[in-house]
């Protein structure tokens, strides 16, 4: 008997169905997972003390909450100004030349290398030869190279969105091309600007491993930015390998969630208007 | 002295604002570059520490030995190469045939509706720490895989797994990208010679979406290859060459984030010699998935 096209037809739809459903199925396992065993632990004093350390894993999340928040002001406060930099080159001043060839190539790049190897860097160059040891500023300085590419990729894009009626109605002002860039098109690029801000945020946030390595991921409050410290995600490591109280890892777990999912809802939110904003058409979105 | 010429044009009146226009253009240059260097930093500080390892081990002596002892000075990284690529493949063999399926689910089978709630659930995926799958791994998976399983359940399938769903977003959002840019015209083409859509999708639209799709799958891997911390969780961790799914291993990036912190003398070269054996695969994947990527939209 041959097998009818549309017999064919019907069991492959089936197949994507469920390869569909399976995917929204692991992020409802995984959040409602962490959800359910973790919310439980969630208490003011758990937000609100120090962790103790030891192998019980006594104490709250307070200071690796203090620790992610410096991490997420020094690495924008680097990245943001370099990667912006770096995105009004490709926008506004790349040329079809070998140097634009090369800029290209480093941002994709170093947007595949993983983790653990700007791990590696920031330990051999920041921890070591320079001298600022576990410290959130070797954190930084090693999630600044990391979060990079997202930056420059973002702005980029916001900037080649600025129709280019905007820019030749400037240079009929007679403005410079200084001038243009910084009163027009980047007002006008703010929205990419802001998304690449809270892109780098949910780096910092879901980072781990370059910053096991450059941290130190000590438990006490950080009084400086060469202070060694942990970030919630560190902290959620430390708690499941090197404590029993897998409870409070499923607990900083919900807190980390609940970040991510405001972080994406706020991306989402503003590049939708930013679409409005550029007339809808965006590119890169395949439609 | 308000009474200067403001008339003479012949002469180029020197404004502020031009230099900085030309200041800033040489500036622009200086961050445009940012990047590439930090790149080239990057490996000349990983080939640098590593260096050494390589010379005193011998590359092809540390590549294929099969001891990692840091007591005993023995370093070889067959194990951890072996166990890397036994997670890799297994995470692709699982998320590759779910990842395009569900690709196609999102392109040509979902009803609007569902495609609003599936895209975003993808897309977040993305943004789950890594610490959280270890964390869900190692509590749901480990046990589960001991009961059927021999050993204690930290093994190469509960990381490969893991691993599959943290690649599943890569792939789908790529090979999804690579299916759109199909033109309407090659479609239209086979469902006018009679075709069923999945006829059409089968024969026309994923041949044509081929090199889209393989990329997919390189910069999957490479970001597989690259996971730390949710595999140092579910894996055991075990320097051995592992010799069945149920088996403990421990991968490259493993033994980085392991060790590094109290590495000294040549141990401390030999894992930059690791990081320079990672970063070389890395490279290769990604240059391969960029490149097809690029032929493909312009």
């Amino acid at each position: 008997m041959k097998i009818s096209p549309k017999f064919t037809h019907n069991v492959a739809w089936g197949v994507c169905w469920a390869a569909g459903l399976l995917s929204l199925a692991f992020l409802f396992i995984i959040i409602g997972y962490v959800f359910v065993n973790g919310i439980g632990s969630i208490t003011w004093e758990f937000l609100t003390t120090n962790p103790k350390g030891g192998l019980k894993g006594e104490g709250g999340i307070l200071s690796a909450l203090v620790g992610t928040l410096y991490l997420i002001g020094i690495t924008l406060l680097i990245a943001v100004p370099l990667g912006v930099g770096a995105a009004i080159y490709m926008a506004e001043y790349a040329r079809n030349n070998w140097f634009t060839k090369l800029v290209r190539f480093g941002v994709e790049s170093l947007a595949g290398i993983p983790s653990i190897v700007f791990g590696l860097f920031g330990f051999a160059l920041f921890v070591t030869a320079l001298g600022f040891n576990f410290s959130i500023m070797s954190g930084a300085l090693t999630l600044a190279c990391l979060c990079l590419p997202v930056i420059i990729r973002t702005c980029e894009e916001a900037m080649k969105a600025v129709p280019r009626t905007y820019r030749e109605a400037s240079y009929g002002l007679g403005a410079t091309k200084w001038q243009t860039i910084t009163h027009v098109i980047l007002p006008a690029a703010i929205p990419g600007i802001i998304t690449s801000i809270i892109l780098t945020v949910g780096r910092v946030v879901e980072e781990t491993a370059c910053l096991y390595v450059t941290m130190g991921g000590s438990s006490n409050m950080p009084t400086s930015i060469w202070s060694s410290a942990r970030t919630l995600s560190l902290h959620l490591y430390y708690l499941a390998m090197e404590t029993t109280a897998i409870n409070k890892a499923l607990a900083t777990g919900v807190i980390l969630i609940i970040i991510i999912i405001i972080i994406n809802f706020a991306t989402r939110w503003l590049s939708d208007r930013y679409i409005a904003m550029s007339g809808g058409g965006r590119m890169s979105n395949g439609n | 002295m308000s009474n200067t010429s403001s008339t003479d044009v012949t002469k180029p009146v020197i404004e502020l604002r031009r230099i900085y226009d030309v200041f800033w253009r040489y500036a622009i240059y200086f961050f445009g570059a940012v990047s590439f260097v930090i790149l080239l930093l990057i490996a000349l500080f990983i080939l640098r520490e590593g260096y050494p390892a390589f010379e005193k081990i011998g590359i092809w002596q540390f590549i294929s030995g099969q001891r990692w002892d840091v007591a005993d000075s023995a370093f070889g990284i067959l194990p951890m190469i072996i166990g890397s690529l036994y997670v890799t493949v297994g995470a692709l063999v699982l998320s590759v045939p779910l990842g395009i399926f569900s690709a196609i689910f999102l392109t040509d089978v979902a009803p609007k509706k569902v495609r609003k709630i599936i895209r975003p659930a993808v897309e977040l995926l993305v943004g789950i720490p890594s610490v959280v799958y270890g964390l869900v791994g190692m509590l749901m998976l480990v046990p589960a895989i001991q009961q059927i399983g021999q050993g204690s359940g930290d093994s190469i399938l509960a990381a490969s797994i893991v691993l599959a769903v943290m690649v599943l977003p890569t792939i789908v959002s790529i090979t999804e990208d690579s299916i759109l840019a199909v033109p309407n015209a090659y479609r239209e083409g086979a469902l006018a010679l009679g075709s069923t859509r999945w006829q059409m999708i089968w024969n026309v639209v994923l041949p044509a979406a081929r090199s889209g799709i393989i990329a997919s799958i390189a910069l999957g891997m490479g970001r597989a290859i690259g996971e730390t911390m949710a595999m140092i969780m579910v894996i055991g961790n075990s320097i051995i060459i592992p010799d069945s799914i149920f088996s403990s291993a421990r991968t490259l990036t493993g033994t980085l984030a392991l060790e590094l912190k109290y590495a000294t003398g040549i141990h401390w070269n030999a894992l930059f010699a690791t990081g320079v054996v990672l970063f070389i695969f890395i490279l290769i994947l990604n240059s391969f998935g960029i490149l097809l990527l690029r032929g493909k939209t312009k």
